[in-house]
């Protein structure tokens, strides 16, 4: 698994999204969970529920510490992951994968343009481009 | 640029964990591993086999002299006096207002010798407390930075340790002392711990660390042993319901409410003794509970609930690896604290189901 796959896009917040037409699917990083340790909790908004760009839209919880996770884009949740909720060890073993926390229909694709992409993304976590892979 | 110096000290056994992977935190004036290979992980193998623990953080007094036993019975609240020679027991620290200054184990490590072991982030204040209620008849020797302690833990301790010692470790009861050579250092070891597993204590001089540190992880890899973190020994000795100082005691908490009044040998003089005693003659007015939570991790500092209305604080929240529940401690009114009562505990604004569970959340053997 590479730690930073590049057909997704980055938040700074270590967020990452993988549009799919007018949905987009949400989850955290393999960085951000490494640096979370065990995650134990999730605290995912309801169907239905509206999150905008850049503010908090849950909580996921490590053994160590309680962390905001921040909305990389804004939009209507249409899932969120049960599975994750029941099992969120899911989120270090598979943060883009089954680990995944909530699918958005998009208010403004054009936010996505306000992203980071891979290359970016591991500069902004100080790894050479290249180097990913565990 | 000009900055302060510094005052953090690191243990012996700094460059081990740094070989080791580790995450390093500050912690009580030092620099000490949190987690190696994650907290779960470490916790389950302590639980399971064993773990390694560094530490060398803790502060170890030493008092020699006629009068030793005497003076530490007076200023511990456990039965000191009553100690043989090759036995420890667990104590408070207690004031004249008998409120709790520390937890302490005291051993007896010879004949006129005893060692007391403190908290690191309390070892001035102690010893400012211990020396102000000396007798001349004793003296006190801190030697908290020049002793290293490396703690094996778990199931499968006592075969491992056994392994890199000539004492004999298997046949040493709970909360015996005993002294001995572990991997050629001369070290003194003690069956007691802070996981609610079975395991050891081994104290020896800060160069000689390294090379025990080295020999028990190399012991013990067949077994499954792994270096433990802050971060595991805080899950393991929370489901064992252990109390941690500046969390769930303090000096505005008292024996009793703290579920320690177990340590207070009431029919001797200690210091605060009069107040603990008229404290549980008249009952607490909130005691020390055990909460499990679902659907949220509760903090120190999280409000408890009940009906809404704030009742009381947790003093230490984590999820529970074994347990695998969220559990924690919390003060609350006595009236709410009787196992079964529905509470809740205030997590970002909402206030979270939370029962009243009986401690400890985990005991040997029930796993």
């Amino acid at each position: 698994m590479s730690t930073v796959p590049d057909d997704l896009k980055y938040s700074k917040e270590h967020e990452w999204v993988r549009a799919d037409g007018d949905v987009a699917t949400i989850g955290i990083t393999h960085f951000a969970q490494e640096q979370l340790g065990d995650v134990v909790f999730v605290e995912l908004p309801e169907k239905g529920a509206t999150v905008r760009q850049f503010s908090s839209l849950g909580v996921v919880e490590s053994v160590k510490a309680a962390s905001d996770i921040y909305a990389p884009i804004s939009g209507e949740v249409v899932e969120r992951n049960m599975k994750v909720i029941e099992k969120p060890e899911l989120v270090n073993s598979v943060p883009y994968g089954d680990g995944w926390l909530i699918k958005v229909r998009l208010a403004d694709k054009g936010e996505l343009a306000q992203l980071l992409s891979s290359a970016d993304y591991r500069s902004h976590i100080g790894e050479t481009a290249g180097a990913g892979g565990d | 640029m000009a900055t302060e110096a510094p005052t953090i000290r690191r243990t012996p056994l700094f460059d081990k964990h740094a070989e080791l992977g580790a995450k390093m935190v500050f912690f009580a004036g030092y620099e000490m591993p949190i987690q190696y290979e994650g907290i779960v992980a470490e916790h389950r193998a302590v639980r399971n086999n064993a773990g390694l623990f560094d530490l060398s953080h803790m502060g170890e007094f030493f008092f020699k002299g006629r009068g030793a036993g005497a003076t530490l019975d007076r200023i511990v609240s456990s039965d000191i006096a009553g100690l043989a020679v090759g036995q420890a027991r667990y104590g408070l620290l207690t004031n004249e207002r008998g409120t709790i200054v520390d937890d302490v184990i005291v051993y007896r490590i010879s004949d006129g010798e005893y060692m007391m072991v403190v908290n690191a982030a309390n070892i001035a204040k102690d010893r400012a407390h211990v020396v102000a209620h000396l007798n001349e008849d004793v003296a006190l020797d801190d030697r908290s930075y020049a002793t290293a302690l490396v703690a094996i833990q778990g199931p499968r301790a006592a075969d491992m340790l056994a392994a890199q010692t000539d004492a004999d470790v298997r046949s040493l009861p709970s909360f015996g002392v005993t002294h001995g050579r572990v991997a050629g250092a001369r070290a003194t070891l003690a069956r007691t711990g802070y996981t609610g597993e079975d395991g050891f204590e081994v104290f020896v001089g800060n160069a000689d660390a390294p090379r025990v540190w080295d020999a028990l992880l190399a012991a013990g890899r067949e077994g499954g042993i792994k270096p433990i973190g802050l971060g595991a020994r805080d899950t393991l000795r929370l489901e064992a319901r252990f109390s941690l100082y500046g969390n769930d005691i303090d000096e505005t908490t008292d024996p009793i409410e703290a579920g320690l009044g177990w340590t207070c040998k009431l029919d001797k003089e200690f210091i605060g003794r009069d107040l603990i005693a008229a404290k549980k003659a008249e009952g607490p007015k909130r005691k020390i509970s055990g909460l499990v939570v679902q659907g949220g991790v509760a903090r120190h500092g999280h409000e408890v609930t009940r009906d809404g209305t704030v009742v009381g604080r947790v003093t230490s929240g984590t999820y529970g690896p074994t347990v695998e529940k969220n559990i924690a401690l919390a003060y609350v009114p006595t009236p709410l604290s009787k196992v079964g009562t529905a509470l809740g505990v205030r997590i970002r604004g909402k206030d979270v189901p939370a029962t009243v569970v009986k401690t400890p959340f985990y005991s040997r053997g029930t796993k």
